[in-house]
């Protein structure tokens, strides 16, 4: 139920993103999601990939701080109220977002959420009682 | 203990030797050194108004500008056909400070850097791989006349090439480690990187000098090494390495003051202040031959402390330094040091001690920004938990200090390290002009 996201810390300099682009492209590492969090002087890129030892491998040897983060990845119909639908089960069972993005999902016309919860593999549990579709990682790596 | 005698003689027959060597020096400068007799004479004093060594005070001091001015040989007491070694400072905000060394002169510091390394029990069966740089540094050269006084075995590895110092260490079995702080911890992460557990190679001591480093630092070394990591002071000035060390008990340094006379002056006034009270740091050489040094304005700050030490020495310690004259940033008026805001940084979980001090100056406010890398323990994918750490770094440093400052944390290795002494500060501020 549970999926592993690469969280990178990356100071805000010119070209900085690039740089990791190009690693990820040289070990022929897929990008699935992105996501990027910034605060006024450093950020945090979130990424989905298809190769996760070998992207954490070549991010350490290359000295960026990387840490594996657990995050459920929710199906949620891509149709108006779709989104609102999933929240009210959230704010309904207590737990707190710590932050959430999404991406298409081309088979189905549905949208996928990665959502972050202050107790992750709970939340997903709950998620996943409700008749929520939870995906695994080897569904999000083939969408 | 190298050498109980004299590390251990009573306190009364050590001032009565010092008396009468600070005689014969006095004596000694006036007659051969030109530097000396017209200081002397500018201040009205004679070789027999020095009778004791509580005489010192009468002497004016020497500054580094004087000795840079009398550049190479300006302080030469004995004919240059005695002078067997040279060393000089780095030179690099000037002309270097000579340090020209007798044959006696290399005796005495082996002397006092076998005293040095007697700190950590080293002796004969001990391989001492010596990373301080060889060269005109005085470093490399002071820990191995020390090291073969003992008559232990001598890797003389020289500063840098970090892939060697390991290959050295696992391939000699090196029992005792000697380079400057930040080199060692560098090391470590060094190996760490290479797969290498640096604590199972059989290191029992390491001794760490010629830039400040704080107790946390030392922790950390302790640790990562498992080592008992020593402090040591020198000055290029005086000798280099061999003028003070710490002992086991790691509370304060032993001065070698049989051969190096200390003294702690206000430094605005330049008055004596009395043992216990922190002020500026003088030495005399007593005993040296080739380049001696008259009450030396070192710019280090510390006090002296004349209790007796557990470990049976009896010689006067100074408490490991406050940081230089030199080094203190006036931040808004307050006097901050870089080790005091590096003791704070180590306070806090997680944080290594590669950092670095950005002082600017933003229309007529001077700014403090301290620049903190994020490693995989504090890093956290939750911005306002790193938002979060860098508030408890700005706090702890308001609250302590009294200033703010801002807090940047930066990628890891960003903050370049040097395989010598750390570059902690960088003061943007075009000072010189205003003043």
């Amino acid at each position: 139920m549970i999926i592993k996201q690469l969280s990178i810390f990356l100071e805000n300099r010119t070209g900085r993103i690039r740089e990791i682009a190009d690693l990820l492209a040289r070990a022929d590492i897929n990008i699935r999601a992105l996501t990027l969090a910034d605060s006024s002087d450093f950020g945090i890129m979130r990424l989905i990939v298809d190769k996760l030892d070998a992207a954490l491998k070549c991010l350490k040897e290359n000295n960026i701080s990387t840490a594996l983060t657990s995050v459920v990845a929710v199906e949620v119909p891509d149709k108006p109220g779709g989104l609102a639908e999933v929240m009210s089960i959230i704010s309904d069972s207590d737990f707190d977002i710590v932050y959430m993005y999404s991406l298409p999902e081309k088979k189905h016309n549905n949208a996928i959420m990665i959502m972050r919860f202050n107790n992750t593999e709970e939340a997903a549990g709950i998620l996943k009682q409700h008749g929520l579709n939870i995906l695994k990682q080897e569904e999000v790596l083939s969408l | 203990m190298w050498n109980p005698e004299k590390e251990q003689i009573p306190v009364l027959q050590l001032r009565k030797e010092q008396s009468e060597n600070l005689k014969a020096l006095i004596r000694r400068v006036y007659d051969r050194v030109p530097f000396y007799r017209e200081k002397m004479n500018l201040h009205g004093i004679t070789p027999d108004d020095i009778n004791s060594i509580e005489d010192i005070s009468k002497l004016p001091f020497t500054s580094k500008h004087e000795m840079r001015n009398v550049y190479p040989y300006g302080l030469l007491a004995v004919d240059r056909k005695e002078i067997v070694e040279v060393h000089t400072s780095s030179g690099t905000t000037g002309k270097p400070v000579v340090d020209a060394y007798t044959r006696k002169d290399i005796e005495l510091w082996g002397e006092v850097m076998a005293r040095t390394l007697g700190m950590g029990d080293v002796d004969s069966s001990d391989t001492v791989q010596n990373a301080y740089g060889y060269g005109m540094f005085t470093g490399g050269m002071g820990v191995h006349y020390g090291a073969h006084r003992i008559g232990a075995t001598v890797l003389p590895a020289s500063s840098g090439n970090s892939k060697k110092q390991l290959q050295l260490m696992q391939d000699f079995g090196t029992t005792v480690i000697t380079c400057t702080p930040s080199y060692c911890l560098y090391l470590a992460e060094f190996a760490k990187d290479q797969g290498v557990d640096i604590s199972k190679l059989g290191l029992k001591a390491g001794f760490f000098g010629a830039e400040p480093w704080s107790d946390k630092m030392r922790q950390d070394i302790q640790k990562k090494l498992g080592i008992k990591a020593f402090d040591i002071y020198g000055l290029t000035e005086i000798i280099g390495p061999g003028v003070a060390a710490e002992c086991c008990e790691a509370e304060g340094l032993h001065f070698f003051e049989d051969h190096f006379f200390p003294e702690i002056i206000n430094p605005e006034t330049g008055e004596t202040m009395p043992d216990g009270e922190k002020g500026e740091l003088v030495i005399t050489t007593l005993t040296k031959e080739g380049t001696p040094v008259i009450r030396y304005r070192t710019r280090d700050i510390t006090y002296l402390m004349p209790e007796k030490c557990r470990c049976g020495r009896t010689m006067r310690r100074i408490h490991r330094l406050f940081g230089r004259n030199d080094d203190m940033m006036i931040i808004r008026g307050v006097n901050v040091f870089p080790s005091q805001i590096e003791e704070l940084l180590l306070c806090i979980e997680g944080i290594e001690p590669h950092y670095q001090i950005v002082v600017d100056r933003k229309g007529m406010l001077d700014t403090i920004a301290v620049h903190v890398e994020v490693n995989e323990t504090i890093f956290s994918d939750e911005i306002r938990k790193l938002e979060h750490l860098e508030k408890t770094i700005a706090s702890e440093i308001h609250h302590t200090l009294g200033i703010h400052a801002e807090i940047k944390l930066v990628e890891p290795r960003s903050i370049a390290r040097s395989e010598g002494k750390a570059k902690r500060v960088i003061d943007n501020r075009n000072l010189s002009i205003e003043a």
